[in-house]
């Protein structure tokens, strides 16, 4: 119940004026690696409470801009804003209070190898030197969040894909940041493990008000992600629905990366229609 | 980009690293946990390959010169020679070389494969500085480690110079400490404590710069670590013999 009285808080908030500044935007970023342009003006916005899905082979760019956002890489030029406060040229102490706000999940977990499950999920809280009855029950509760809670005690290399992948999940959410990146949490995963994942980000998106960016190039996400909502049903469960005819999703939009380009930006019926060749090629692997 | 910029690139790479250490010494966190496990894994963990390059470099020593100096009537002497050259050169050169080569790989390949499993991205993603964290407490868990094993180096050099003098050539112990006595002065007592000190600051500086700066995945962190070791090794050579001739004007006069 507890998420659902978070929902109505929310949606109060929507007539509030800081719910018009963007959580995220680029505006004309450009970023070469040596004579290579891996982004050539790239804007976009993702709104409070929005999901973007970046779409875009490999190499594409896409991990490049979700770390532009986090500050880990500069841009040559161009402008970011994190809730409309323009982080481009922050320093690397500056961005550590931005970064403070943001939870991203890594293409393949990176987590610590030296440190046990709970003290990776643990590790941004014990860095602030929270108690550590705090700290335990913050853990226990984030594990639990992610369907993990036997796996508290073990090392990361005992680990399968799946689980390191929520793991790595767990310890972004720690804090319960307002911004959360994913970058292809699902690569490599079989079916319904990737279809937990994408639940995972359907229910921050639903029921706490998250923005995100979420990268993959797997169309099943996308079915996923741009036509199934969460809600709490009456015994306080939650429950996953499709969009029909009279409701439809607008808190979740595609834009697609080719050559360091967005050439589509939109919802995901008008990506299925598009007829750009490059575009249903991509959805259709042909 | 040719050599020469690659060098310098590198070079400023290296000082801004430095001067990071160095304010972040002066803020919190610091991070005294990581530091006393690196001086445990640096400093206990060298001492077994220290304590026999130390003991066997010694009993070379006393091995190679007792003739020569039984030739010219001055084997009475050997326990000074031993003692000086250990505590001079030996002691800090040959440890600074085991530290490198079993410190100096093990932080490169370390903070090296975190590049590459982007677990360094992901410390500073969650509001960490890897700076701080990973390299302050090895550098100056090297900077007090350094002199330490050097100390048990030139010791356990000594006991083997007298032992092997005693086994092999009959060479009386009390002579040979007699002797060792006149070979301990205090201007190379301090020499042999500066060199390691700066050695250590060498190879942490070095093998976490080259650890950190690893790029192209698993075969960059080989890479890498191979850098990271000849290019310390050289250096401390290289600097021992400059820091050599420093000690040499400065402290001891009559040269
Ligand atoms: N640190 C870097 N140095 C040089 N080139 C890089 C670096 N990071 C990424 N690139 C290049 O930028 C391009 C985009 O990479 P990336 O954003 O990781 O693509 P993806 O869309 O698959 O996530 C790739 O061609 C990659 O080789
Ligand atoms: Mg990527």
């Amino acid at each position: 119940m507890d998420s659902f009285d978070k929902k109505i808080s929310a949606n109060e908030k929507t007539n509030r004026p800081d719910r018009v500044i963007p959580a995220i935007e680029f505006r004309d970023v450009h970023l070469s690696f040596d004579d290579k342009k891996v982004l050539d003006g790239v804007s976009f916005t993702v709104r409070r409470g929005e999901t973007k899905l970046i779409l875009g082979r490999s190499g594409g760019g896409k991990s490049t801009t979700i770390r532009l956002v986090l500050g880990l890489l500069k841009p040559d030029s161009g402008q970011i804003l994190i809730d409309g406060e323009d982080i481009t040229n922050y320093s690397e102490a500056q961005m550590m209070d931005v970064r403070q706000k943001i939870g991203m999940v890594f293409q393949e977990g990176a987590l610590f190898d030296s440190l046990s499950v709970y003290e990776n999920v643990a590790y941004r809280l014990h860095e602030q030197g929270v108690e550590e009855e705090e700290v335990e029950s913050e853990v226990r509760r984030m594990l639990q969040f992610v369907d993990l809670e036997d796996a508290i005690e073990k090392m990361p290399s005992e680990l399968s894909g799946g689980m390191r992948r929520r793991v790595g999940i767990a310890r972004a959410l720690v804090g319960d940041p307002k911004i959360v990146l994913f970058d292809e949490p699902t690569a490599g995963l079989d079916p319904p493990t990737a279809r937990t994942i994408c639940e995972l980000a359907i229910k921050l998106r639903d029921l706490e008000d998250v923005s995100s960016i979420f990268v993959t190039h797997e169309m099943q996400n996308l079915g996923y992600l741009c036509s199934e909502y969460a809600t709490v049903d009456n015994d306080g469960q939650v429950i996953f629905e499709q969009e029909g005819e009279k409701l439809c999703l607008i808190n979740t939009e595609v834009i697609m990366f080719r050559d360091g380009k967005i050439i589509f930006s939109g919802k995901d019926e008008e990506l299925r229609r598009s007829d750009d060749r490059f575009i249903q090629r991509f959805i259709n692997g042909r | 980009m040719n050599p020469f910029l690659r060098f310098l690139s590198e070079l400023q790479d290296i000082t801004l690293m430095i001067w990071s250490v160095l304010v972040g010494l002066t803020k919190s966190p610091r991070y005294f946990k990581e530091m006393f496990q690196q001086m445990d894994l640096i400093g206990v963990g060298s001492i077994p390959i220290i304590l026999l390059t130390g003991f066997f470099t010694g009993g070379v020593l006393t091995l190679q010169s007792y003739p020569t100096l039984a030739y010219y009537g001055g084997q009475s002497e050997t326990g000074m020679l031993v003692t000086s050259t250990l505590i001079r050169e030996l002691g800090p050169v040959l440890t600074a070389l085991m530290v490198a080569g079993r410190i100096g790989s093990a932080i490169s390949a370390e903070l090296g494969s975190m590049v590459v499993s982007q677990q360094i991205d992901a410390m500073r993603a969650l509001g960490t500085d890897p700076i701080r964290k990973l390299v302050t407490p090895r550098i100056i868990a090297l900077l007090l480690m350094a002199p330490l094993l050097t100390v048990t180096a030139d010791i356990f050099g000594i006991m083997g110079g007298a032992i092997a003098g005693n086994q092999i050539y009959g060479h009386d112990y009390n002579v040979f400490i007699n002797s060792m006595r006149n070979g301990i002065e205090i201007e190379h007592i301090i020499g042999g404590m500066i060199k390691p000190i700066a050695f250590g600051f060498i190879i942490g500086v070095i093998s976490c710069h080259k650890g950190l700066g690893t790029t192209g995945g698993t075969v960059g962190v080989g890479r890498s670590t191979t850098n990271a070791v000849v290019l310390s090794s050289i250096v401390v050579i290289i600097a021992d013999f400059f820091l050599s001739r420093v000690i040499q004007t400065v402290l001891v006069t009559r040269y």
